[in-house]
């Protein structure tokens, strides 16, 4: 299999920050927004180069996204920050409304998301945000797998029009992806090749799927790795290609197993071509405090629950 | 920047004015009585601000609408379920066929129950309908307008009823904070809201005191009668690029010109049958030609 030498650790949302910095500076129509949160989310260096496109607006998340809306109408793209479960519920009415149903060219980012936000707990780890924002039409959900991939989806998405949801988080994390990787929204990478079992992953689990992978591959067993860092429009080419390789499939995500990337693909295989799937994701419930770490294996997202999910598959064929 | 070349008010008297009232008052009861259903009642009483607005205040090109509207004053109307008051007015200014008002709440229309973009409709820059949401979109439509040194103003028109979101608020709060002094928002000031007097269902207190505390520049009119409108609209303008942002607290008549639908709430959103129908059409003259 392809072996990934970790080349570093350091948080998706630097990634996003370092991102916000370079789209500012190739494109002067990119304005930023934040909701008090502008330390956390790493867009100190935007505000400072760019005051007059950078706009403080206080824990008032509503205000922002219908502002954002607004600043659309006179050509600007703006990028609002602030914590995943802040982007998506608390704003589910305005970000439907005034971005999704109005069509605007919104780029919501949204860090903290999943269990591995830690110790801040359950009110802020949302599970559901995949969910909510895939329902919306016309809303491109981007889940990108490590601080560089972040980084080139940050870009990336100026060029997308329309509404685009950006999920990243929190935790320092294996960076693996390498720079100069092409990146295309809507364009899943096939990270190693396989032909016993499909791994499709987003976002921190893909690191996880490819550790499984090893795991596997000591045990004779050739997994294919998908870094499906799109969820929607997700790349249905890249799913079934794969699954009519090997034959099942599993999915990983810090989500809720209901509404997520997990649903996403079994919906195309059900539709297209039907095999067993297993879900590595959290099982309908809420999370709590804990070091990420902690929390990935205590709610079943850690390497060995992907091992044993294609073990389990595997018996499915 | 090009600017688009804007067509000079159209109608500058208050008779005219008056006159394109009275068919746009006709327009919501038939538009509304079509469909049977919809919300005639905030809509009559709007309607001699949007006709001032449209017909006279703004400026901007109805021939050639673009989303961005650079150059050009912009309107958005947060509450959206006074479409059919929204509709008869973009219509009557050019926007779209004055015919299509019969399409009203129709399958495939362009004219949905509220506004939207969805079906590219010219005029229309937000959907709304989903109360509390307009204001913080014309603060950033200006915060737009001031960044691309464009210096057109927005307005935008919320219920009174509407005030009780808190988004409201949220967004009086961030257009002072930003200095934005190139929007003019404006209340429906009416007093009624679908479930009864708005004092009885949740009330707004203070209003003046409440937007002032807020860092608005606020100013009162009397929204139906036509010669104040057009006053008060110029004193607003007059206030704009001072620093502060302007909200006009505009005193009105829910269901103005239609006499068995004033002095109640019972008619925010219930249609008239046939001779309700006809009875309101006796009282407001056909001006224009009905579509």
């Amino acid at each position: 299999m392809t072996s990934y030498p970790v080349l570093d650790k350091k948080d998706t949302r630097s990634g996003f920050g370092e991102g916000l910095l370079e789209v500012g500076k190739q494109d002067d129509r990119v304005v930023a927004l934040c909701a008090d949160l502008t330390g956390s989310l790493k867009m100190d260096a935007f505000a400072k180069e760019f005051p007059d496109r950078f706009f403080q607006v206080g824990i008032a998340e509503a205000n922002m996204m219908g502002m954002a809306a607004g600043m659309t109408i006179g050509g600007k793209i703006p990028y609002t920050g602030t914590f995943a479960n802040f982007s998506t519920g608390r704003v589910y009415d305005q970000v439907r409304q005034s971005i999704a149903y109005s069509g605007k060219n919104v780029k919501i980012c949204a860090s903290h998301a999943g269990l591995t936000l830690g110790e801040d707990g359950a009110t802020h780890q949302i599970l559901e945000d995949i969910g909510l924002m895939r329902m919306l039409p016309g809303m491109a959900v981007v889940v990108p797998a490590d601080f560089n991939q972040t980084k080139q989806a940050t870009i990336a998405i100026a060029d997308h029009e329309g509404p685009v949801y950006l999920r990243f988080g929190r935790p320092k994390w294996p960076v693996f992806i390498p720079a100069d990787m092409p990146f295309e929204i809507g364009k899943a990478q096939v990270l190693s090749e396989g032909t016993d079992v499909t791994l499709i992953a987003c976002g921190h689990l893909v690191w996880k799927a490819l550790e499984a992978a090893a795991e596997l591959e000591k045990q004779g067993i050739h997994a294919e790795v998908i870094n499906m860092h799109t969820i929607k429009p997700l790349d249905e080419q890249a799913v079934l290609a794969s699954a009519k390789k090997t034959g099942c499939v599993v999915t990983c995500e810090e989500h809720n197993r209901y509404g997520g990337l997990g649903e996403a693909v079994a919906q195309v295989l059900t539709t297209h071509h039907g095999v067993p799937q297993e879900f590595v994701a959290v099982n309908d419930t809420f999370g709590e405090s804990g070091t990420p770490e902690e929390l990935l294996k205590k709610y079943g997202l850690d390497t060995p629950d992907v091992v044993a999910a294609a073990l389990k598959v595997l018996k499915r064929k | 920047m090009t600017q688009p070349a804007l067509a000079e008010a159209r109608a500058a008297s208050v008779e005219e004015l008056k006159s394109i009232a009275s068919q746009v008052r006709r327009d919501i009861v038939r538009m509304v009585h079509g469909a049977q259903s919809g919300h005639p009642g905030g809509s009559l009483g709007c309607t001699d601000f949007l006709v001032a607005l449209y017909f006279h205040e703004m400026r901007h090109d109805a021939g050639h609408f673009t989303m961005d509207g650079i150059g050009e004053d912009l309107f958005f109307l947060s509450n959206g379920h006074i479409s059919p008051l929204f509709y008869s007015v973009l219509a009557r200014s050019g926007y779209f066929p004055v015919q299509e008002l019969g399409t009203f709440r129709r399958i495939s229309s362009r004219l949905q129950g509220h506004p939207t973009t969805h079906d590219h409709l010219p005029g229309v820059r937000i959907a709304s309908g989903s109360l509390g949401q307009g204001l913080s979109v014309g603060v950033g439509a200006a915060l737009a307008k001031k960044l691309n040194g464009d210096p057109a103003l927005v307005y935008t028109l919320h219920g009174d009823g509407e005030l009780q979101e808190g988004q409201i608020w949220e967004a009086a709060m961030a257009a002072a904070a930003k200095k934005v002094d190139n929007l003019i928002a404006t209340v429906d000031w009416n007093g009624r809201q679908i479930d009864g007097d708005v004092d009885e269902v949740m009330p707004l207190g203070d209003l003046p005191a409440k937007w002032k505390a807020f860092g608005w520049d606020v100013m009162e009119m009397q929204g139906n009668d036509m010669a104040a409108v057009l006053q008060g609209l110029e004193a607003a303008k007059h206030r704009t690029g001072k620093g502060k942002p302007v909200m006009v607290l505009m005193r009105t008549e829910m269901g103005k010109g239609v006499d068995y639908m004033e002095g109640s709430h019972k008619w925010h959103g219930v249609a008239p049958n046939d001779a309700q129908l006809a009875a309101a059409l006796k009282q407001l003259p056909e001006t224009l030609g009905d579509y």
